[in-house]
């Protein structure tokens, strides 16, 4: 692996010199732009509309750039648009998603990265069936799943509580509160063992086949070199996987901010992340539609996967070119 | 008398496919035993078994004298090189030399000291702070040999160690390799499909195949007395000419041509006569004016000549076989052309047709 580097680095470098104005290149050039102005299209609109008062979209001219440029619609997204009788605005939603969000990658992505190394290299008596089931999670539909889900967290709280409530009179003969009950379902840590859950099939899969392409002989090298399961993992395996990690974040981190369908399943309103409150607001039927207020609302939300879009394009494709290929 | 490295009835199976059966190997102290096949003989499964990267299925394997069987590899007391260098790309020559002593809590001095004498040893010194990235083949195959010499271990496995390396440099490296056994005295286990490297080196050879040992011996017995056919066909570049004839009372006949074995150190006296093949090297045959002293003359008929500067190979024809020959580099032969050759039938082999075992 390290000698083809070392060979393509010392010939000759570069592509073969062209003109830059051959027909082919004005044909990919040219389709490139259409449909970068597809895409981008929409993105401007909204932008503009953000920008503009009410009585501006009224309107109608929805291409043209605001004549007053206004923040406001921004603000009163962010702090103090109504869902039902609460007029937080988009902030609580924010805040929510967070902390679903940051449990959320950082569990998911350990338990998945150590699964994924184990079942590479540490091959164990019936690993391929297990990874085999693994891989089939990932073909069964959402919905499926949805209401046994429910189930499971509703009940599991339950088990959890009666064994917290065990421990009650024990803590209030010395003086303590009591544990009260505890809930899974309906609460934050409740949809971070979701998306936990739903984020191992391909998750693993990913480290899986990454660490598979790591040359066997330097995991045999480790072990001869003494280093056992954690050692290799930390010390070794880690070290040369940054490009599997940050694709694996990425891929978490905007399916879990993306996510609508567990979000208004699992949480209640006070819990609900920023994309169903979006929706709470977007579609609220009382009152005047303030379009200024949806366009920065929208934009808002989908901030957080542009930035790391943005932040982590070069390693996200140089982890995909390295982990996702190979089977 | 406890051997350094000694294997007793290893089996090694995946699922119903047998790798390896029944194998015994004692390898002395400080001795350089090279196992030598081509590939899918199972002589790097071998290694691997030696070092405890892979499970065995059933028999044990002692390391001085203690039972290893189900020994962790750094438990073993054994280094181990590969083919691929395996050096640790994000850490430096001095970090990868010194992992396998951090896992073993050995003191900081100590590490220092042992890595700066590696570094003597291995001529690496200036090259401690880069990483293997920005070193060359023969560079990296030396830190990686360095990896084993600093844990101080009383057994060196090579995994094709020098496969990677190009012509010229595998060379070198083999020469310093030999200088280092010598310098260190360690018991040595070295794994390869090229004969160059292991008569060079060795001083016993195994040859396997199929998951067997065929032949162990030194070089030398490797080389003039093959114990059956496909040891004699594997060893030696050419390789051996066979004619497939018959043993009669103690002489060889093929079509018309007899001839006596007179000097050959048969294995068992010969009493019955049986279909046997002889294997006569292309270099045991001499040209020229030395012809006459030659107990055995024969006319070939040359086919093709091919001039390698050294030497020159002709392909010629005994009779209906092919036979070819190696004669001086200067020897000037063409096609077409009828020459007489000598065999002196002490330096040939005869195998059992049928067994394919040496007589």
């Amino acid at each position: 692996m390290v000698d083809a580097t070392v060979n393509a680095l010392s010939g000759p470098r570069g592509p073969k010199p062209k003109k830059a104005l051959s027909s082919t290149n004005i044909i990919i050039y040219g389709t490139l732009f259409v449909v970068c102005m597809y895409y981008l299209l929409p993105l401007y609109v909204m932008i503009v509309t953000s920008l503009k008062g009410m009585p501006e979209v009224r309107l109608g001219n929805i291409f043209g750039p605001p004549v007053e440029v206004t923040f406001q619609p921004w603000v009163k997204a962010w702090s103090e648009a109504c869902t039902g009788i609460n007029c937080e605005g988009l902030s609580r939603g924010f805040w929510n998603s967070v902390w679903i969000l940051v449990p959320s990658v950082i569990i998911s992505i350990a338990i998945a990265s150590v699964s994924g190394y184990a079942l590479a290299n540490w091959r164990f008596k019936g690993s391929e069936v297990f990874f085999t089931i693994l891989i089939f999670g990932a073909f069964i539909p959402y919905q499926v799943m949805i209401y046994p889900i429910v189930i499971l967290l509703r009940e599991s709280g339950e088990g959890i509580t009666a064994v917290l409530k065990a421990f009650n009179p024990m803590l209030e003969a010395m003086g303590f509160e009591g544990f009260k009950t505890f809930r899974l379902m309906g609460s934050l840590s409740g949809l971070v063992i979701v998306h936990t859950i739903f984020g191992m099939p391909i998750l693993t899969l990913l480290f899986r086949n990454y660490f598979t392409s790591v040359p066997e002989e330097l995991f045999k090298a480790a072990r001869v070199d003494g280093a056992g399961f954690w050692g290799i993992y930390f010390r070794i395996m880690l070290p040369m996987s940054l490009p599997i990690f940050v694709v694996a974040m990425i891929l978490q981190i905007t399916g879990i901010w993306n996510d609508f369908l567990f979000g208004v399943i699992y949480t209640k309103p006070e819990t609900y992340p920023m994309t169903v409150q979006l929706n709470n607001i977007v579609n609220s039927v009382q009152g005047v539609k303030e379009y200024n207020v949806n366009m920065a609302a929208t934009l808002l939300t989908g901030l957080v996967p542009l930035v790391i879009y943005f932040a982590s394009g070069k390693l996200f494709v140089r982890g995909i070119a390295a982990g996702a290929v190979k089977g | 008398m406890t051997y350094s490295v000694e294997i007793k009835q290893l089996d090694l199976a995946f699922g119903a496919v047998k790798v390896l059966q029944g194998l015994d190997l004692n390898v002395s102290e400080g001795e350089f035993l090279v196992l030598l096949g081509s590939s899918g003989c199972g002589k790097s499964t071998l290694l691997n078994c030696i070092a405890g990267l892979l499970e065995i299925t059933d028999g044990q394997i002692f390391i001085k004298g203690e039972n290893v069987t189900w020994a962790e590899p750094s438990e073993r007391g054994i280094g181990m090189v590969f083919q691929s260098y395996a050096l640790y790309p994000q850490m430096t020559v001095k970090g990868n030399l010194s992992f396998g002593l951090k896992n073993a809590k050995i003191p900081k001095n100590e590490i220092e000291k042992r890595v700066a004498r590696a570094a003597e040893i291995l001529q690496i010194g200036p090259l401690l702070d880069r990483k293997p990235g920005a070193l060359s083949g023969g560079q990296r195959q030396r830190v990686a040999i360095g990896r084993a010499l600093v844990r101080d271990v009383d057994v060196f496995l090579f995994d094709e160690p020098l496969s990677n390396l190009d012509a010229k440099l595998r060379v070198d490296l083999r020469v310093e390799l030999k200088r280092l056994h010598n310098q260190l005295q360690n018991t040595m286990i070295y794994v390869t499909h090229d004969q160059v490297e292991a008569m060079t080196l060795a001083d016993r050879i195994a040859v396997m195949k199929g998951g067997a040992i065929m032949q162990l011996g030194s070089p030398d017995e490797i080389y003039n007395k093959p114990r059956n056919l496909y040891v004699a066909d594997f060893i030696g570049s050419p390789s051996m000419n066979f004619i497939e004839g018959h043993l009669e009372g103690g002489r060889f006949k093929v079509d018309d041509m007899v001839m006596p074995m007179d000097g050959y150190a048969f294995a068992a006296p010969q009493t019955a006569d049986r279909p046997a093949t002889i294997g006569i090297r292309p270099e045991h045959v001499v040209t020229g004016e030395l012809v006459p002293n030659a107990p055995l003359q024969f006319a070939v008929d040359v086919d093709l000549v091919e001039p390698m500067g050294s030497d020159t190979l002709v392909y010629a024809k005994l009779g209906q076989h092919p036979f070819r020959i190696r004669m001086d580099g200067q020897a000037s032969v063409k096609v077409g052309e009828t020459i007489s050759i000598g065999v002196d039938p002490s330096r040939a082999s005869l195998f059992d047709t049928a067994t394919e075992d040496r007589l």
